[in-house]
């Protein structure tokens, strides 16, 4: 794992990582959608509106498993000061967001025809709205840290600190009273018949390979803009240098 | 007796915002990559 956590090394990992996720990620995402839209019966209960499973599930996977992958590099971060894990956090937390974001909403218009409400302050919309709200608070805290030239400390013990916050979001079906149904896919155990299970399993693959395509390319673009700025600062100092040099060489000609 | 919604307009908003969403974001982080890297490509030139 130390071995990638050279820049150079990883940029050449991801230049040909970043389109086989992509392109793979397509494949079984659209291939998904359309088996869970075209395919799939409507489910006993829930009727047609079943279909929505197959974005819902997999944008609430990757909005928690955003701030897992957070956690996990702030933590490698404040460890072994690797400044690649705190890029991968960084590139980590728009998808993130993004996937939280469609996790709400999608999950707000399926409320409406299956409970009567677009939304309920119960615990588990509740706690992914928090969710929601972290990422906004990391995003700008990294950002701000970054063209500030702040402590790298502080936004990785924000990811750390964060993260409990995804246990929550996991158990609050199970802790409180909700109009949210209780976990249906458990360690071994699923409550969801093969014919919805299969293309969603699908859908979850699809969509976290095209998160891992999007956060290589947001690594790639976070190294880039850091290569620029390096570049920047040494041309600056070695300006600074010359015209140093200059002023000496003119007070001893005088 | 309440009369069930048609179901279809919300599957169907489901499945233009979460396509919307994730062309967008990958159209974003595409960009931004191939301009950042074209940066500094330019730089390294000089």
């Amino acid at each position: 794992m130390h071995i990638y956590a050279n820049p150079k090394r990883f940029l050449t990992l991801a230049s040909w990582l970043t389109p086989l996720l992509f392109w793979s990620g397509m494949v079984l995402t659209l291939g998904a959608l359309a088996w869970g839209m075209f395919v799939v019966p409507p489910d006993r209960l829930m009727g047609e509106t079943v279909r929505i499973l197959f974005i819902h599930v997999p944008a609430a996977w990757l909005g928690m498993g955003g701030w897992t992958g957070i956690a996990i590099a702030s933590g490698a971060l404040l460890i072994w000061k690797h400044p690649l894990s705190g890029i991968a956090a960084r590139a980590v937390a728009v998808p993130g967001m993004v996937f939280c974001a469609l996790c709400l909403i999608t999950g707000s218009i399926w409320g409406r025809p299956t409970w009567g409400t677009w939304w309920e302050w119960d615990g588990r919309l509740t706690s992914m709205l928090v969710l929601l709200f972290l990422y906004g608070g990391y995003i700008a805290l990294s950002q701000a840290s970054a063209r500030e030239g702040g402590s790298y400390k502080i936004p990785a013990i924000f990811g750390l600190v964060g993260a409990i916050n995804v246990p929550i979001i996991n158990r609050s079906v199970v802790w409180w009273n909700s109009l949210h149904q209780p976990p249906s896919l458990t360690a071994g155990k699923s409550a969801i018949d093969g014919v919805f299970l299969w293309p969603l399993l699908v859908s979850v693959i699809g969509f976290s390979l095209l998160f891992g395509a999007v956060v290589l390319m947001r690594m790639r673009a976070l190294i880039a803009e850091q290569q620029v700025e390096a570049r920047l600062r040494r041309r600056a100092l070695d300006d600074d240098a010359n015209i140093d040099a200059d002023t000496s060489n003119i007070v001893e000609a005088h | 007796m309440r009369e069930a919604l048609d179901p279809w307009p919300f599957v169907y908003g489901v499945y233009a915002v979460g396509l919307i969403g994730l062309a967008w974001l990958i159209i974003w982080a595409y960009r931004a990559m191939r301009r950042a890297e074209k940066r500094r490509d330019e730089m390294k030139r000089k």
